[in-house]
């Protein structure tokens, strides 16, 4: 048994690409959450995003134009979910899911009708493709790194050669703390979420503040869904967003609400998904042969396991969830 | 005063989101290159264009108020459960463990054994997230979503581990043995001279889903416990005054929730498939919310919502058949129908009861 095996740098960097999705669909659900607009639909969302991307970038071997593209569709359920949650004051959470469903349906309609290859896109390359970004002196070929010492291989592996959209997701969370904790607009978010009559009182709009931050939660999810499709993998293939969005979720509520610590979380749940790729690595770490089912599972059990113990008291924004009524 | 007659909220408000979820499907189908028009023809032919078609819409249906009733119990709680495609499968297991290794002497009891053995099952599955939502505050929501991938991969062990026969490839259970063969219309039906097609898979089942909706009409309307349940769905805070234990009341009403969405087995197990294959339930839970939404909760709105859907299921596999369009055409139709008819309700609503307000203010 050999537990510092679980710490490998390969493992790490794998960590920090599978985080970032969940990242941005977190501080997505963030901004939701704070302005008091529960998110089901981050799920969606990134699915949609996701689709779009590839399709795009592929139709266009512009993997930008595809990342507009795959924003724009993310936007567009954003603006369904507060059309349905803000203007009419529906149900938030059957909101979300009906957007949920839509999204797993329409990609593999759209794809079927556009690729005809069985609801996936054809996989992409080169310009249609985010690659990664080797930074100068980083080893990429796996026999030099095998030779390297560990500062070598942590910069090799881990600060190194990620595709852009990581570097943007890893920003992303200083600049959601400074929105939120050091601009009026963010303060006046909190404040929505909190106590929505006391922002109104003060003669600011409700409505125009919570549709500013699902905008936003929407141009999040669009980027992560883009990230999946054209930098994570080379394709949109049914389903990949693979609970993503509700696991961000459950990382939102274990952060508290809070952008730093949500990266910490979002890093958690990430290591164990690069963990559940290495079957190898774990079984050299504890001896014992591991079961893929049980790997497969294991992101969504330690979800379960980390909602249920380990949150200690998680308080949501006052007003999450509830529709604003102005007072008449 | 009612702003409008209760025809209108039953029947008109349902038709009118209906009506906009064809639009928009009709619009999807027009920009992919299909013609609407022809599409509802495929599909009406292939869902009640004759008793074969009947046969598939009504076993469809029969997974639909099973998934149904296990959503509306929990929505009666105003607990969103959106676990019931996990408790389902679980609910599969339970219906094999009860088929293969208990020897039964003659269907009606193998039909009762797996009726307890997979409500059991779907209820145990619907169990855990209800205690964590009761005791640790675990979002109800989020938890039963989990338990839906932790169930696949359960699933997948289950049959690829353990209870594949051995020297097969196939993740799946041997075959039921012919006492635990149910029924179907073409037999029920027989015995009334009425003849129904033969390899049409609706079947006994159907009356048992018609039975639960019974027994969910007498628990939640008829019952202290259903009093409370709804007391609680209203508002806790009332219930919990009033000396209902919240706990007791997330925990029946998901362990009710659970059952009928385990239940839904002794149908697409039992009474179709006649083993237990991967992915059993084919997102039938997820349609439950779509039919417990349209059914506004209630045993005869789920009934006709379930049949609805049927099918819409039905009519959509013909679809993919006839016209290549995919199936997952159902899913959007199914996402539009619970927009329409769960989060835009105001939209639809509000133009309607302002209609009626009208009407009724020229008669005075």
């Amino acid at each position: 048994m050999d537990f510092l095996l679980l710490l490998d740098t390969s493992v790490l960097g794998t960590t920090i690409r599978m985080a970032t999705p969940l990242l941005l669909a977190c501080l997505a659900g963030l901004f939701s959450e704070r302005a008091g607009i529960f998110d089901i639909g981050l799920e969606g969302k990134m699915l949609l995003s996701a689709f779009l991307a590839a399709a795009v970038a592929y139709t266009s071997g512009n993997v930008w134009i595809g990342l507009l593209a795959g924003i724009a569709g993310s936007l567009m359920l954003s603006g369904i979910h507060g059309l349905a949650s803000i203007t009419f004051r529906g149900n938030q959470l059957i909101s979300g899911v009906a957007i949920n469903f839509f999204a797993s349906g329409i990609t593999v309609v759209a794809a079927q009708s556009w690729f005809g290859q069985g609801g996936r896109t054809p996989q992409i390359s080169g310009a249609a493709r985010f690659d990664p970004i080797i930074w100068p002196g980083a080893l990429t070929r796996i026999r030099d790194l095998l030779q390297a010492n560990l500062s070598t291989k942590i910069y090799s592996q881990i600060i190194s050669g990620h595709a852009i959209i990581v570097y943007i997701a890893l920003l992303a969370v200083p600049l959601a703390w400074w929105i939120l904790y050091r601009t009026r607009f963010g303060l006046r978010l909190r404040a929505v979420g909190e106590n929505p009559a006391a922002v109104d009182t003060a003669g600011i709009s409700v409505i125009r503040l919570r549709f500013g931050a699902i905008m936003i939660a929407g141009v999040l999810c669009g980027i992560a869904g883009a990230y999946m499709s054209t930098a994570l993998q080379a394709g949109f293939v049914r389903e990949m967003s693979a609970g993503r969005g509700y696991i961000a979720l459950a990382a939102l509520i274990f952060a508290k609400w809070r952008p730093w610590q949500a990266l910490g979380a979002t890093l958690l749940f990430g290591y164990l998904q690069a963990l559940a790729l290495r079957p190898d690595i774990i079984e050299k770490a504890i001896g014992v042969k591991v079961q893929v089912q049980l790997l497969d599972a294991l992101p969504y059990i330690l979800t379960v396991v980390i909602l249920a113990g380990f949150v200690g008291k998680a308080i949501p924004p006052r007003a999450g969830g509830e529709p604003y009524v102005k007072e008449r | 005063m009612e702003k409008m007659p209760k025809w209108a909220d039953v029947i008109l408000i349902p038709a009118i989101s209906i009506l906009l979820a064809a639009i928009i499907s009709g619009l999807v189908l027009l920009a992919t290159g299909k013609d609407p028009l022809n599409a509802l023809a495929i599909m009406f032919d292939g869902a009640v264009g004759s008793s074969r078609a009947w046969g598939y819409t009504l076993y469809y249906a029969t997974n639909f108020i099973f998934t149904g009733l296990a959503v509306a119990v929990a929505f009666h709680a105003r607990m969103f459960n959106i676990g019931g495609e996990g408790q389902a499968l679980l609910g599969g297991v339970g219906v094999a463990v009860a088929c293969l290794y208990i020897p039964w002497p003659h269907w009606t009891l193998a039909l009762l054994g797996a009726i307890v053995l997979s409500g059991i099952f779907g209820a145990f599955w619907a169990a855990i997230p209800a205690f964590l939502q009761a005791k640790r505050g675990s979002h109800i929501v989020i938890t039963t979503i989990m338990f839906n991938f932790i169930a696949y991969s359960l699933i997948n062990h289950l049959l690829v581990n353990v209870m594949k026969p051995a020297g097969v490839m196939e993740p799946a259970t041997a075959s039921f043995p012919e006492a635990a063969h149910l029924p179907n219309f073409h037999d029920i039906l027989g015995l009334v001279g009425i003849d129904f097609a033969m390899d049409a898979p609706a079947n006994i089942a159907f009356f048992v889903a018609l039975l639960a909706c019974w027994f969910l009409w007498a628990l939640i309307w008829r019952t202290r416990i259903g009093y409370q349940i709804r007391q609680f769905g209203e508002s806790e805070s009332a219930a919990r005054y009033a000396g209902v234990s919240p706990t007791k009341i997330i925990m029946i009403s998901m362990i009710l929730s659970g059952m009928f969405a385990g239940m839904m087995s002794i149908n697409n197990v039992m009474g179709e498939a006649e083993r237990l294959v991967l992915n059993s339930a084919e997102g039938a839970g997820f349609i439950g919310i779509a039919v417990a939404l349209m059914g506004r909760n209630h045993p005869v709105g789920i009934v006709l919502a379930a049949i609805l859907f049927g099918f819409l299921y039905q009519g959509g596999t013909q679809l993919s058949i006839q016209a290549q369009i995919p199936k997952e055409m159902v899913v959007v139709i199914q996402s539009l129908v619970i927009l329409f008819t769960g989060a835009l309700d105001h939209m639809v609503r509000s133009p309607v009861e302002r209609i009626f307000l009208a009407l009724r203010r020229k008669e005075a």
